[in-house]
């Protein structure tokens, strides 16, 4: 059964190991349906190209799900995500026939009162972060 | 032309309460590509403490993009919508979003401020519940390329 993770299990310095997304068009189109976004410069080229885009690109707010995944995994339930912030410092390109890889990983930097951790995360695409200062405040269990 | 500060504080209109169901959270958790059982099992949602299933942490963020278009399209804030691209984006959450829950909006220019040739909109939703039980807040920033004043198209 599924628990959330214990504060006590927890340290500052703590690597959450790194996970590879893989995001292709279908996804985008699945992801503008179920976010009610439907900008254009996410699923059409003309869009993008008009936008002055190198080709269709994800949904910034798709990108920041997936690196809110490798927290509610690690968390043990999504309910513990009680601040979840980012700056969206880069693109990801994904090409009709060339899925774009999102790569995520966590450290711990903080411990705060009420069985609180601070995860930082990096999340990188063709080797640029995408995100940053993506930070998560997650409250665990004592 | 630069964004109209005057506009700063001024609330607009969230449209009608957003009625989260079991099924809309399932959905999302697809499309972010998460099979976690607990967006789908209301039973394993309360073994952990829920009152139904949760929605995943960033959701809120998309009753903020419904319940936001009115900055969006205010004419007297000035957004042109061919140079915004998403800066930054905060979700704090009182509790979890619930399904069952039905959420009313306060939605307000939060600031707006000069960064290099851009500006940056502050967008703030305020989800509660009907009940008045504050849930969840959304800050979008929009950035609005080369409007700072001074700048050539400010």
């Amino acid at each position: 059964m599924a628990e959330r993770r214990s504060i006590a299990a927890v340290a500052v310095g703590e690597q959450i190991p790194a996970r590879s997304f893989e995001l292709d068009r279908a996804m985008l189109v699945r992801y503008a349906g179920a976010a009610l976004d439907f900008n254009a410069i996410h699923w059409s080229e003309p869009a993008a190209e008009r936008a002055g885009l190198p080709d269709v690109i994800a949904h910034g707010m798709l990108t920041m799900a997936l690196a809110g995944r490798l927290v509610t995994d690690w968390a043990g339930d999504p309910g513990a995500v009680e601040d979840f912030s980012t700056r969206f410092s880069g693109m990801v390109p994904v090409g009709a026939e060339a899925p774009a890889t999102v790569v995520v990983a966590g450290t711990v930097t903080e411990i705060l009162a009420g069985e609180r951790a601070v995860v930082e995360l990096s999340v990188e695409a063709g080797g640029t972060a995408v995100l940053k200062a993506a930070r998560a405040v997650v409250r665990l269990r004592n | 032309m630069s964004l109209n500060r005057a506009t700063v504080g001024r609330a607009y209109d969230p449209g009608p309460p957003f009625d989260v169901s079991r099924q809309k959270i399932r959905e999302f958790a697809a499309a972010i590509g998460d099979d976690a059982a607990i967006y789908a099992d209301p039973e394993l949602a309360r073994s952990l403490g829920h009152r139904d299933v949760p929605a995943p942490p960033t959701f809120g963020s998309v009753i903020s993009l419904q319940m936001g278009q009115g900055p969006r399209r205010d004419p007297e804030l000035g957004l042109d919508y061919a140079r915004v691209v998403h800066g930054e984006q905060r979700i704090e959450q009182a509790r979890p979003i619930y399904a069952g829950d039905s959420l009313l909006g306060e939605v307000t220019i939060a600031s707006i401020r000069d960064a290099g040739a851009n500006e940056l909109l502050e967008i703030l939703c305020a989800l509660s519940t009907e009940a008045g039980e504050p849930v969840c807040r959304v800050t979008s920033v929009l950035v609005s390329r080369g409007t700072a004043a001074g700048t050539a198209d400010g």
